[in-house]
């Protein structure tokens, strides 16, 4: 007994010991990415360059410093709840990978605290600021405070399969001509015809339901509604839409493609695990048309990644998200799409506020932003960095970020895109009919955000 | 006689000695529980304002979960709640007790090589990690890569999509496959305990296998057909290893109390409602035990 007694004393005071005696400071940042996984591009970027450069230069200024990068494979709903539980209890990576539209719930609980508030106000001296704009800075940002720095912006569109519009006879083959329908009976008239000539390919799949989380709120319902020419929110006076004939006809859109012309499949929406699914069944040429954000194209198709489609510049083309009907869309647009963006925020529980304020910085340096570029071209937060080496994103970004548009950020947000996703799903899977979802919806909403802050206007 | 000479220590005494004992149990049993209750009346989240300024709003969260309006729409309280009592009457009633008492019956009083390759089989199924086992059923119930259907497809008999139009009755099968053990091997016991006199009087006077069962078996394993009953049904209640293989869904069908419970709480952060459901669910489980304790005090008179 004695003798183990000052056994666990002893190791006790070398752990003590051991502690005491590192002087070398490590630093871990975590995000929603995998080596040869999702968004591998990213390990890819920080592992292969920003790290051992960081190193590099820390010991130059005679720092010894160590950095991990701790990788997620799971669903962003599944990262955004870990961070929750982990922020909650003061733990946690000190750089965290996050979605701008947490930001505003995560604030309000106290969990997340702005760059300047963790750090100290020396954070405004570095010379990449003068770079980024305000609309950049807004991604990560809230109430005019900035969280974190953003790795981009980001728009949606229909990507489809050349391959089978050129089997089917839409496209001439070899003609280079591109698709682009200007409504939605033009959009639908496509996926009818490919469902008659090519049946064993499911003609269009447009998020929805709860299983693909914010994915079919953002890459589904905001792509239908903005086309009838209303938003989530009325930025105006500052309350939410609960009854509207624009929900009405949005979801009389899913209704058509899922219920009753079976455009869509609906049990891919819904069954476990539906985005991964869709993804693959994209890459193997069993969809035709798909309705996602840039990142399907830069991480998803890219070369290199779980899904990768070697031959995708060939075999991929996108269009832009037609309104209803030419100008029916949202502010009298023609063609719709929203905006998100993803970054990186610093812990508040951080040990190390400034090393790691040094190493986003240092990630966000032009020269570190350039060699992400040259691993996934997109558009960049920092405007002296230009998409460089695919041609595809920069036209995307020229065509589409005319019409864009984005979330309000607000702490109730991510409850009422539930809401949202659970009315779609409601509708896709035959539970409810659009008029008796769209009223579960309004009452829902009512309930989050007090009566008195929905608009609801009945149709003629 | 004095009372206390019939005990080896004194009243304080005990009490002394039990004193750790009973703080253990109020810090880590009573404290979380009397917890629980008064977060169940706020509205504390993780997320949002709420967070860090939570109120006190009554029983707000116990109506909402009641709200007869809207408790048994998929995704809600009831709907969850009428899930939990089909999978407990699936899986454990008519699945786990009957199975396994069937399984010991037939392997009573035989040994040899079939009696030990079952009963491994049983157990392992028991014992292995949820985690593998989830994986393992996923893979074997898939619709278009699942082994069951390949095998199906041999017969030419075709696909089942198990998870997505009877998720509910995969789980059942599922957690009569994960827990037939525990009833399997609580019955060989009860059965091994019979005198072998019993059967020896049945061999001499050729009673039939249904009169054994109704004669024998029947009345002398009666209280162990109890306790499997009860404590089955308490634990089926409570299991959440089916969230990893259904997620509760497609579409919450196969969501039930525990995992909704889960959903609430951890990933929508709503601690307030979800500690309601815990108290809920809390109060079903000290009925059930609760009747179990009665009838073993009863018995045991």
């Amino acid at each position: 007994m004695k003798r183990l007694l000052g056994l666990f004393v002893l190791s006790l005071a070398v752990l003590v010991g051991v502690s005491g005696l590192a002087e070398s400071i490590k630093l871990t940042v975590t995000a929603r990415a995998v080596r040869g996984g999702v968004n591998t591009q990213l390990v890819e970027w920080l592992e292969d360059h920003v790290f051992p450069a960081f190193v590099e230069w820390m010991k130059a200024q005679g720092k010894d410093v160590e950095v991990e990068f701790i990788q997620f494979g799971g669903s962003d709903e599944a990262l955004k709840q870990q961070y929750a539980l982990d922020l909650k209890v003061g733990r946690g990576a000190d750089i965290l990978g996050f979605d701008g539209f947490w930001i505003p719930e995560f604030d309000a609980a106290g969990l997340v605290k702005p760059l300047d508030e963790i750090v100290g106000p020396q954070i405004w001296d570095w010379e990449g600021w003068a770079y980024i704009p305000q609309g950049m800075r807004e991604i990560l940002g809230y109430k005019g405070k900035v969280y974190g720095l953003a790795l981009g912006t980001d728009v949606r569109v229909i990507f489809y399969r050349r391959d089978l519009f050129e089997k089917a006879g839409i496209i001439p083959p070899g003609s280079g001509l591109r698709w682009q329908p200007r409504s939605w009976e033009e959009l639908l008239n496509t996926a009818r015809y490919i469902k008659k000539v090519l049946p064993d390919v499911i003609p269009l799949q447009i998020n929805a339901g709860t299983e693909m989380g914010e994915a079919t709120t953002m890459q589904g319902w905001f792509m239908v509604l903005l086309g009838t020419g209303i938003h989530m929110y009325d930025f105006e006076s500052g309350k939410w839409y609960g009854e509207h004939p624009g929900i009405l006809e949005a979801l009389n859109f899913y209704k058509t493609v899922y219920v009753d012309e079976k455009l869509g499949d609906a049990r891919l929406q819904l069954i476990s695990g539906a985005r991964a699914r869709t993804f693959e069944l994209f890459r193997d040429g069993k969809i035709a048309m798909l309705v996602e954000g840039d990142w399907f194209w830069r991480s998803v198709l890219a070369p290199g990644s779980e899904w990768a489609i070697p031959n995708r510049n060939e075999v991929v083309d996108w269009a832009m998200m037609p309104a209803k009907e030419p100008g029916a869309g949202y502010r009298g647009q023609n063609f719709v799409t929203i905006s998100g963006g993803t970054g990186f925020i610093l812990n508040p529980n951080t040990a190390h506020p400034e090393e790691a304020w040094a190493l986003m910085a240092f990630a966000f340096s032009r020269e570190m932003q350039l060699e992400f570029q040259k691993i996934q071209p997109r558009i960049r937060s920092r405007v002296d960095v230009p998409v460089v080496g695919d041609p595809v994103m920069s036209e995307m970004a020229r065509a589409l970020l005319q019409y864009t548009t984005v979330r309000p950020m607000l702490p109730g947000y991510p409850k009422i895109s539930y809401q949202a996703q659970l009315m779609t799903e409601r509708v896709v899977s035959g539970q409810m009919t659009p008029e008796e979802a769209m009223a579960a919806y309004a009452e829902a909403l009512k309930e989050i955000v007090g009566p008195e802050n929905v608009i609801v206007v009945k149709a003629k | 006689m004095s009372r206390n000479s019939s005990f080896v220590l004194s009243r304080s005494t005990g009490l002394v000695f039990l004193a750790p004992a009973l703080l253990f149990i109020a810090l880590f049993l009573f404290f979380p529980l009397v917890w629980v209750l008064i977060i169940s009346f706020t509205d504390t989240t993780l997320t949002g304002p709420a967070a860090l300024n939570p109120s006190f709003v009554g029983i707000s969260n116990y109506t909402r979960l009641f709200d007869p309006s809207r408790w048994m729409r998929l995704g809600n309280f009831g709907s969850a709640l009428r899930n939990t009592v089909i999978f407990v009457l699936g899986s454990a009633v008519l699945g786990q007790v009957p199975l396994g008492l069937a399984i010991a019956l037939a392997f009573h009083r035989r040994k040899g090589l079939l009696r030990e390759i079952v009963f491994s089989l049983a157990t392992i199924a028991w014992i292995l990690p949820g985690v593998a086992v989830a994986f393992a059923w996923i893979a074997f119930l898939d619709r278009d890569f699942g082994t069951l259907n390949a095998v199906l497809a041999l017969l030419g008999i075709p696909k089942i999509d198990w998870y997505f139009d009877y998720p509910l009755y995969a789980i059942i099968i599922f957690n009569i496959w994960r827990g037939t053990a525990f009833s399997m091997l609580l019955f060989s016991a009860a059965l091994g305990n019979i005198p072998p006199s019993y059967w020896e009087t049945a061999d001499v006077i050729g009673a039939s296998a249904w009169q054994r069962f109704k004669d024998i078996v029947f009345p002398l394993i009666r209280p162990n057909l109890f306790t499997a009953l009860i404590l089955v049904t308490l634990w089926t209640f409570n299991v959440f290893t089916p969230y990893l293989i259904t997620g509760g869904g497609p579409l919450y069908r196969s969501e039930t109390v525990p995992i909704y419970t889960y959903r609430v709480a951890f990933k929508f952060f709503e601690f307030g409602e979800g500690a309601a459901i815990a108290v809920v669910m809390m109060t079903i489980n000290f009925i059930l035990a609760s009747f179990y304790l009665l009838m073993q005090r009863r018995r045991a008179r």
